[in-house]
């Protein structure tokens, strides 16, 4: 299986930024890895800690979560909100001995195509030098 | 809702062309998708938002009595309402519609790599079928919409937007932070191809302004604050203290026949001289002021940085008792259905650009600084002189695309779209005027687009004002005669050139105002890589904003010159009416509700909200406890509160946690859960 594995990595992303990047990047024809599968809510704001809980125990090799820059949320601040619950992930997936690289935030704006690609890019480069998450290992 | 009905999703997967087609296998993921669980039917089309491809999705839901659609082609930021339209069509409820994106976030990003592109195809399909299955019937709200627009900034822009609203019959507010309207163009000379007369074209306007009974104009205003949405902006503008009462002011504290009348007598007497910022700089003004002429309102102003309070005004205005020195800020709260921003531009701090010397050598100007100094009205009365000695100047160079068009990081990577135009303008102002004069064009490329231009930029050749093509590398100034030495490389003839100029005009590069940021953000805009506002959609929509009800006009977007200008200015008066004239609006259904029977009244969810759109209150069997519950016309339906709440008791619509978690069940577990 070693040879074959291609990283799982889900991406939570609001409409109003990162999304809107992302379609741009897509407009510009930027190319990026395709190992990202996206959802999109309206407002990181919206992310419940538990579904990026769900995902690692579902056994993603990683999660990205994107949003606006601060003080461009669209709803003005839930990606403060959203950032501070992050940040509470990160410890949950340390205390469990989950390496918290695994996750991450970041903020991409509607207008930033091209910093979306560079984000992809390193998140699948972070997972793929991790390696298949010990959760999904023990999972098969 | 039905009691467990059974899903039957329908997948249609568009080619888009070659669009999608050419790196995703379409007939394959068609296969897919028939597999997955819950999907009842599957198709594919050349173009699924054709009238065709869209007729398949009605037919197919009459036909398989599907209970929710997919289609998966382009961005659901573009085409989700044209299919919630063919999904309304087939009988099903608009909401029952999902998207999976395959072409922005898919086939244009992996265009190379057709094997990995099909299999995320095939994951976002699946993700889209788990939450098409969980889909419910949603009814968007109606609200009324206010009666009445506000018009942020009253240059050429804001003013033509302001008139066709309050043609159209709606009650408009014009604000505007100078203490005059008519913005940037009232400062230019004359305007290009036509040379127009600008003050004489846009007086007119100003005057209608001023006078037009729909309109109420906000001068020396800013905003405070922006609540509320679409139909019911509550907006709060500070009224700056002006000092200064007009009439009306004056009767309404009684004091009859009194008020600013604009004699001027104040001014006269006021022994504080600043620098007249409308002249940019170049003309004094006391510390009340008005600054030129056709001033609208014309109304002074007291500059409180600058006053003494010596009150030799007060005594000079006399029983007209205009003048009040104790003045302070005002608050006004306006209720409106539809905003429009229209803020313009500032230059770019062009002394930034060491090179060319411009705050560094008196003879340096920008193009604004010319329009003042070739303006009959302007602080030299329209002789043209060079700063350093006031000697008219026998050659002038003309540096383009300054600080423009520039990827060093100290400038601006966009074309300014209007300054090769003007700098062709002025070329003919001084040859006009000053003849014998020889001017000098240092030039990237000449970008004449619009109607006329290209025969204005002939005509300039031809009356002899000498085009050389290249970036210019620095100016230096003899400190004796202090004429400036323009040095560049003359791209055509590939080699140096230095020309002795007696003035320097810089056709500075434009940047947003420094206010934008702030007001941008109280009306919730994005702005784009570039700094300037983001429009809705660069092609079909540059009058829009992401915030429903709130329009764009003018340099704001994106630097243009005054016909475009004032074209966008009406595009987005026309946009901004639509809702006011129909009266009502509908806000999309994805607002949260409370679950009470799972709701244990902590309350945690009250602080989140940005809108105060929750309360605790009590619940409705009479059990006394308390329950939070949801003002749905201030929620907007971020989702803030339904991401926190400990006890699962929020239901954000259309973003439930039950199809969330469908969604990652769906990509990481294959759906079957
Ligand atoms: S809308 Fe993008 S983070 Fe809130």
């Amino acid at each position: 299986m070693a040879d074959e594995w291609n990283p799982k990595i889900l991406a939570i992303i609001c409409n109003w930024c990162s999304y809107a990047g992302a379609d741009l990047a897509g407009g510009a024809r930027i190319q990026y890895p395709s190992d990202v599968r996206t959802i999109r809510v309206m407002c990181t704001g919206r992310i419940d800690m538990l579904f990026i809980m769900k995902a690692f125990a579902n056994g993603a090799d990683g999660v990205l979560v994107s949003g606006c820059h601060f003080g461009d949320c669209h709803y003005l601040a839930g990606n403060f909100k959203a950032a501070k619950r992050m940040f509470m992930v990160k410890n949950v997936l340390k205390n469990l001995g989950l390496e918290d690289k695994r996750f991450r935030m970041t903020f991409v704006s509607a207008s930033e195509g091209a910093k979306w690609a560079t984000v992809i890019s390193d998140v699948v480069k972070t997972v793929n030098e991790l390696g298949p998450s010990p959760i999904a290992e023990f999972k098969k | 809702m039905a009691e467990k009905e059974e899903a039957r999703v329908g997948v249609f997967i568009c080619h888009c062309g070659t669009n999608i087609a050419g790196s995703i296998d379409i007939m394959d993921a068609v296969e897919y998708a028939k597999t997955i669980p819950n999907v009842a039917y599957a198709d594919q089309y050349q173009y699924m938002c054709s009238t065709p491809g869209q007729g398949k999705i009605v037919e197919a839901i009459k036909e398989h009595n599907l209970t929710g659609i997919v289609v998966a082609a382009c961005s659901p930021r573009l085409h989700e309402p044209t299919f919630r339209v063919a999904t309304k069509e087939g009988g099903l409820n608009p909401f029952r519609f999902e998207m999976a994106n395959i072409r922005e976030q898919n086939s244009w990003v992996h265009m190379h790599d057709k094997e990995s592109a099909t299999a995320k195809a095939k994951d976002a399909i699946k993700i889209a079928v788990a939450k098409a299955a969980l889909l419910e019937d949603l009814i968007p709200k109606s609200v009324p919409v206010e009666h009445a627009a506000l018009v942020v900034g009253a240059g050429v822009g804001g003013i033509q937007a302001s008139l066709d609203l309050a043609s159209a019959g709606i009650k408009t507010y014009l604000i505007e932070k100078w203490p005059t309207v008519g913005g940037r163009m009232s400062q230019l000379d004359k305007t290009f191809p036509t040379l127009d007369c600008s003050q004489c074209i846009l007086t007119p306007k100003m005057v209608d302004v001023g006078r037009h009974p729909n309109i109420e104009l906000m001068t020396y205003c800013e905003i405070e604050k922006v609540e509320g949405y679409i139909g019911n902006f509550d907006i709060t503008i500070r009224k700056k203290a002006r000092g200064v009462l007009s009439p009306d002011e004056a009767t309404a504290r009684g004091i009859v026949g009194g008020g600013c009348n604009g004699c001027g007598d104040c001014a006269e007497v006021c022994p504080v001289i600043k620098p007249n910022p409308f002249e940019m700089g170049m003309a004094p003004r006391k510390a009340i002021y008005i600054y030129h002429a056709q001033v609208m309102p014309l109304l002074y102003t007291v500059d409180f940085d600058a006053c003494v309070k010596c009150g030799l005004c007060v005594d000079a205005c006399g029983d007209k008792k205009a003048i009040d020195l104790e003045m302070e800020d005002e608050f006004i709260t306006l209720k409106i259905g539809t905003a429009i921003i229209a803020t313009g531009y500032n230059l770019m701090p062009i002394e930034n650009k060491r090179e060319w010397g411009y705050k560094q050598f008196d003879n340096v100007i920008t193009g604004l600084e010319f329009e003042r100094l070739i303006c009959a009205s302007g602080p030299t009365g329209g002789h043209l002189i060079r700063p350093s000695d006031g000697e008219t100047p026998k050659s002038v160079g003309f540096i383009l695309c300054a600080g423009s068009r520039d990827n060093t990081g100290n400038g601006k990577p966009y074309c300014s779209r209007f300054c090769c135009m003007y700098s062709l303008k002025h070329a003919h102002q001084i040859m006009e005027k000053i003849p014998g004069t020889k001017v000098y064009l240092f030039y990237m490329d000449i970008r004449s687009f619009g109607k006329m231009y290209e025969e204005f930029y002939y005509r300039i050749q031809s009356e002899g004002a000498k085009f050389i093509r290249g970036r210019v590398a620095n100016v230096l100034e003899d400190p004796q005669t202090r004429n400036l030495y323009v040095r560049a490389e003359d791209t055509l003839l590939g080699r140096p050139v230095e020309v002795e100029c007696d003035l320097v005009v810089l056709a500075a590069a434009v940047q947003p105002v420094d206010e934008e940021d702030v007001i941008r953000k109280h009306f919730g805009v994005s702005k784009s890589q570039d700094g300037w506002m983001l429009e809705a959609h660069p092609k079909l929509n540059p009058c829009g904003t992401t915030t429903a009800g709130v329009f764009l006009a003018g340099v704001c977007q994106g630097p243009k010159d005054i016909p475009d200008t004032v074209a966008q200015a009406e595009g987005a008066a026309s946009a901004a009416s639509i809702p006011i004239h129909i009266g009502q609006v509908e806000l999309e259904p994805y607002f949260a509700q409370c679950m009470e029977e799972l709701c244990a009244g902590c309350g945690m969810c009250i602080d989140l909200c940005p809108y105060q759109a929750l309360a605790l209150v009590d619940r409705s069997d009479g059990s006394g406890r308390k329950v939070m519950s949801v003002t749905e016309a201030k929620c907007k339906g971020c989702g803030t509160c339904g991401g926190f709440c400990p006890g699962g008791a929020i239901k954000m619509q259309h973003f439930t946690s039950p199809q969330i978690h469908a969604q990652i069940d769906a990509f990481l577990c294959g759906g079957e859960q």
